[in-house]
């Protein structure tokens, strides 16, 4: 282990890569401070600038976008109460209320604290849980990673997307759909082309996410008629007030800290729970551990309030790279997205990442170090100007994210087709977006299709085309298990609301 | 009787899987494919049965939760504008060039969302787009097909 913090420090170290997380910071927190636009987003529009670099390099890049992103969403959550992600949601819930007594400052700084805490102590958890289970998840076999893949997909239709759960499986379903396109894997026999050259070799990852992401973002915003940039003009970005913290506020937040990174990682650890849950349980957590007087301050601008949320959904964020890393699923849209750049780059994360490429496994681990002492850095200071990012004109803001997202297709394959494809795939994300259907299950879904089949393919020929292999292994059966759980929770709340 | 806009898409969302599903059992499989566990055929077979039974359960279960959607601050002439003229960007780029096209689609996408700061807008297009791939080609070296470009000899 000692070998591998080494050769990721060294890695992390080099100038390129500490440039690289202070790209991924500076950028994430902006794009991620415009209501909208989340880390999915900031990550799918970064995915054509990784083309030249080094595997290592550009997942440094995007795990800085990530958690910049996130902190970045905090920003609009405190000033202007419209949470850039859905993880800041909870952080606007007392960072809002401080804004408006005149302590902007103040609560900007809680929550720069509060995830430089929550994301360092997370990515200790990280450096130790990682090789674990590292070690754990070889001992995984082919029925286990599908009915693995099933719980991953189960999870984030369930979490996701609350009271939508139908809905979010038939995004899934339109996602393992997207994936089946192209030759077989085994036989090459291609499949759902209609005799056209161009889907033979399968819909690109980058396609797929640009559209459903980056351009129907965009094209949301134009439909729905709404400027992020008008929210700013409510609030005086030169006049935050002072950003030091006191003894009592100091102290308030000590306590908080702890017990948060903790839950966030857990929570981020969990397939489909992810930020927005971890921080919205945090915040129901501190509120049940704080005495009577703070509890009353809660929605009114509480120190606990704050950095509660601020911390777990940076850990979380953390938390949510075990999986992937460790078993080359991704528990998250996120961190799908970041698995099919991976992927993108000829690497196949799982349990053998940490042996067969050391230096992208350990230089992910030390760069959230890096990161994390760039946001703290890059935030306090700078804050009030990095702030007015949120007066960007959506008159410029869109035809920029449409620009990118052509770009990234445009540099990918030189291909006309290509492009017309992701338009077209983007009308149809805008118009399901319209009436709430959520995208990151069908990402999730497009990313996993692949491995699913080819895991279930395995299963079946060893089973002998028997479904036996379900609960032949005890693990297969705990994970089945658990999908069932989640299935039958949901039509039991389901049922529970209607009466 | 209305149905909502949610079912009609779940109705939409069967007619795709029961199409999809056509199309699976056209895939033609390797002769001592045909009764294998498992071949080209079976992944897809399973998801398009999947599909249709998840989208006829939206349809079958009474409605939970109205999501409402207001149809009157829908701004549909802006956002076919720019679903055309991304089409038509798409459609240049290969012939014109990265660099013409991509700062004329900038300026007039500009011009139509309704900006008038005409400094803004040139700079936001033309200087732009040349820094943006001053930063890809020259820097990070990553390739820029622009034909015109190249016959100007700007660009290798």
């Amino acid at each position: 282990m000692i070998e591998g913090i080494l050769i990721g420090l060294e890695t992390a170290l080099s100038i390129k890569n500490i440039l690289m997380v202070m790209m991924g910071c500076f950028f994430g927190t902006i794009i991620g401070m415009l209501p909208g636009l989340g880390p999915m987003t900031a990550i799918a529009l970064m995915i054509p600038i990784t083309y030249g670099f080094e595997p290592a390099t550009g997942l440094i890049l995007m795990a800085g976008v990530y958690y910049g992103a996130v902190f970045g969403g905090s920003t609009s959550s405190i000033l202007i109460n419209a949470p850039g992600v859905p993880g800041t949601v909870a952080t606007s819930f007392d960072g809002y209320p401080m804004a408006q007594q005149g302590k902007a400052g103040k609560a900007l700084a809680i929550a720069a604290y509060s995830s430089f805490a929550g994301g360092t102590i997370s990515a200790i958890f990280l450096l130790f849980a990682a090789p674990s289970l590292s070690k754990v998840s070889l001992a995984f076999r082919s029925p286990d990673y599908f009915a693995l893949m099933v719980l991953g997909l189960t999870a984030v239709s369930a979490f996701s997307s609350k009271g939508q759960f139908l809905k979010a499986m038939m995004m899934v379903i339109l996602g393992l759909m997207l994936a089946t396109v192209g030759q077989d894997s085994l036989s090459d026999i291609t499949r759902f082309t209609f005799n056209n050259i161009n889907l033979t070799d399968g819909i690109s990852f980058v396609l797929v996410v640009m559209a459903t992401f980056a351009m129907s973002e965009a094209l949301t915003i134009i439909l729905k008629g709404k400027d992020p940039s008008r929210a700013s003009e409510r609030i005086s970005l030169s006049q935050l007030g002072s950003i030091k913290l006191d003894k009592d506020e100091r102290n308030k937040m000590l306590k908080s800290i702890p017990r948060s990174s903790v839950l966030g990682f857990l929570i981020g650890v969990l397939p489909g729970a992810g930020a927005t849950i971890a921080s919205f349980l945090a915040y129901g957590m501190e509120r049940n551990y704080v005495n009577e007087d703070e509890k009353k301050k809660f929605g009114k601008g509480s120190v606990h309030g704050l950095a509660a949320p601020e911390t777990a959904n940076n850990a979380a964020c953390s938390g949510s790279f075990v999986p992937l890393l460790t078993l080359g699923i991704p528990g998250s849209g996120t961190t799908a997205v970041m698995l099919g750049a991976l992927l993108g780059f000829g690497i196949q994360p799982g349990p053998r990442l940490y042996m067969t490429n050391p230096e992208i496994f350990w230089s992910v681990i030390m760069s959230m170090y890096i990161g994390m002492v760039i946001l703290l850095i890059l935030n306090l200071p700078l804050i009030p100007y990095i702030a007015r990012v949120l007066a960007t004109p959506k008159n410029f803001l869109i035809p920029l994210i449409l620009f990118f997202s052509v770009t990234g297709i445009y540099l990918m394959s030189f291909n006309n087709f290509d492009i017309f494809l992701m338009i077209g795939i983007a009308v149809v994300a805008t118009f399901l977006r319209l009436y709430n259907f959520p995208m990151p299950p069908l990402i999730l879904a497009f990313v996993l299709g692949g491995l699913m089949e080819e895991n279930l393919r395995r299963s079946l020929l060893i089973s002998n085309g028997s479904f036996n292999f379900l609960w032949d292994r005890p693990l297969t059966a705990v994970i089945l298990g658990l999908t069932i759980s989640i299935i039958s929770w949901q039509i039991y709340s389901s049922f529970k609301k209607k009466k | 009787m209305r149905i909502s806009i949610d079912k009609i898409i779940s109705l939409l969302f069967f007619i795709l899987s029961a199409f999809y599903l056509h199309q699976t059992y056209q895939i033609q499989v390797f002769s001592f494919d045909e009764n294998a566990p498992f071949n080209a055929k079976t992944f897809p077979t399973f998801i398009a049965y999947i599909g249709m039974f998840l989208s006829i359960l939206y349809v079958a279960l009474p409605e939970r939760t109205s999501y409402k959607v207001d149809y009157k601050v829908l701004d549909y002439k802006s956002t076919l504008f720019l679903v055309i003229i991304t089409v038509i960007y798409g459609f240049v780029i290969l012939k014109v060039g990265f660099f013409l096209s991509t700062s004329l689609f900038l300026f007039f996408s500009y011009y139509f969302l309704g900006e008038r700061r005409w400094v803004w807008m040139f700079v936001l297009s033309f200087p732009f787009v040349a820094l943006f791939m001053f930063l890809l080609h020259g820097l990070l070296d990553v390739y820029l097909r622009d034909p015109l470009l190249k016959i100007l000899g700007i660009i290798g």
